[in-house]
């Protein structure tokens, strides 16, 4: 039943299923969830999906977004290729 | 508040819940984890997974030999998948100092039944065809090491723990140990103060600390490591790959990222902050390496702390204060070390036996002499 399915984070095809699921096995605060699950480790880094699974935490625990906090932001803010970061050779 | 238990483990990362896990396996009943954040916060979700047997050293090689066997068979034991797979550990030298070295591990490796290999560059291309051999001397390669997917292990031993009866605190600080008469009679975690017979340093980066918390003055530092994570790529790289000569080190995960590090700082700090100088330093030296991946997009970086000791060897086993034991100083070894580690500190407690694999990594080698370990990477 494809239709029924909610995908929360495209980049790692992951389910709202799969988050409630993962909750309900104890992994209960953002920073579990995201290395349990693999939501905000794709592509977008959380960009597309990070809010809608700190509403969906808050909502099983009970809790305001802020009380749920964001994840640890990591750089880059954009994927960039190891070229570009790799420079000139001759460039200290 | 006030409750009793038989062991605190200080550090709910992988070494302090093996440690758990196995205590509660030697039939010890009341044993408390006690986590300042998240299971694996500290170092060991914050590593690449390897897991290898080449080391420089006999102790080392003799300790992580056995790691390695356990590791075979843990995702098995904890009933839990670790992602753990053996693609080798493939080490490069640049120049004929590193390379001399090599060649020296490798032959200590052997006589203690290591199956480690010189490889001249060719052999190194024939194991990952994508190299850049221009410069390279030789290497070493031994198919036996691997990865594994460090947060799994976590959670394996801390639902394999807790299936035993093990407790664990997350979010849970612990602000003092209670001595007196040179006994540990407690540890205070939170608002609560928790009666035992042991302690356990299992602080990884912050071990430093828990020792200054009873009285004792540590040798070990912490040291910023950072690392990255690429896009994810079909499987092309088998080995974990180490330039020895760069300090720097990769692999591919499961998922298909490639995951490394290079080595950029040294000063103590247990500030884990991402810099621009490491992301710079790591794409020229894997590009040089492996020109193929130059395209090949950076998602993000982060840090850990290598919990560093003199001879760069962890710190097992007891010290002057009775119960006040130590699993720290691991000095970027200790994800790998963790299955042994914990079996033979969880013995050393519950029988008072110490094993001779942990024998020579005793807390007072320090004030006598010492032979480093040479092959700490990243």
């Amino acid at each position: 039943m494809v239709k029924s399915k909610k995908i929360v984070c495209r980049c790692e095809d992951i389910t709202e299923e799969d988050i409630i699921l993962a909750i309900e096995e104890g992994f209960t605060d953002l920073e579990s969830l995201k290395r349990y699950t693999g939501i905000s480790t794709g592509p977008c880094q959380g960009k597309s999906c990070l809010m809608h699974v700190i509403r969906i935490l808050g909502g099983r625990l009970k809790k305001s977004p802020d009380e749920i906090g964001i994840t640890t932001q990591r750089p880059p803010v954009n994927p960039v290729p190891l070229y570009i970061l790799a420079g000139d050779e001759n460039e200290s | 508040m006030k409750m009793k238990a038989d062991v605190a483990v200080i550090g709910g990362g992988v070494t302090g819940l093996s440690i758990a896990y196995n205590l509660a396996k030697q039939g010890i009943e009341k044993v408390v984890v006690l986590e300042k954040r998240y299971l694996g916060a500290g170092s060991s979700g914050r590593c690449a997974g390897g897991i290898r047997e080449q080391f420089s050293t006999e102790p080392m090689i003799k300790l992580a030999r056995k790691s390695l066997d356990m590791y075979e068979k843990l995702s098995d034991e904890l009933n839990f998948n670790i992602l753990f797979r053996q693609g080798g550990y493939l080490f490069l030298a640049f120049n004929e100092d590193d390379m001399s070295e090599i060649r020296e591990h490798v032959r200590l490796q052997n006589s203690l039944g290591v199956g480690s290999r010189i490889v001249t560059p060719e052999e190194a291309r024939e194991i990952f065809p994508e190299l850049n051999t221009d410069g390279m001397v030789g290497g070493a390669f031994n198919r036996r090491d691997g990865i594994a997917f460090p947060f799994p292990v976590v959670w394996g031993y801390a639902r394999a723990g807790e299936r035993l009866g093990v407790e664990i605190r997350k979010f849970t600080e612990v602000r003092d140990i209670i001595v007196e008469n040179g006994s540990v009679k407690g540890v205070v975690a939170g608002e609560e103060r928790i009666d035992c017979d042991f302690v356990v340093n299992a602080a990884g980066g912050w071990s430093k600390k828990i020792y200054e918390m009873a009285g004792l003055k540590s040798f070990n530092t912490p040291v910023k490591h950072e690392i990255l994570a690429t896009e994810p790529l079909k499987p092309f790289l088998e080995p974990m790959i180490v330039n020895i000569s760069a300090g720097l080190y990769f692999n591919q995960s499961m998922r298909g990222e490639i995951i490394g590090g290079i080595g950029t700082h040294s000063e103590p700090s247990t500030d884990v902050s991402s810099s621009f100088e490491f992301v710079k330093k790591f794409a020229r030296e894997i590009v040089r390496l492996v020109p193929k991946i130059r395209g090949v997009k950076v998602l993000r970086q982060w840090a850990g702390l290598y919990d560093m000791t003199p001879d760069a060897q962890p710190v097992l086993g007891e010290t002057e204060i009775e119960g006040f034991i130590q699993a720290n100083g691991f000095s970027g070894h200790g994800f790998m070390l963790a299955p042994v580690v914990g079996e033979l500190i969880a013995k050393l407690i519950a029988t008072g036996k110490v094993d001779p694999l942990i024998r020579p990594f005793g807390f007072n080698r320090f004030r006598d002499g010492i032979e480093p370990e040479h092959t700490v990477v990243g």
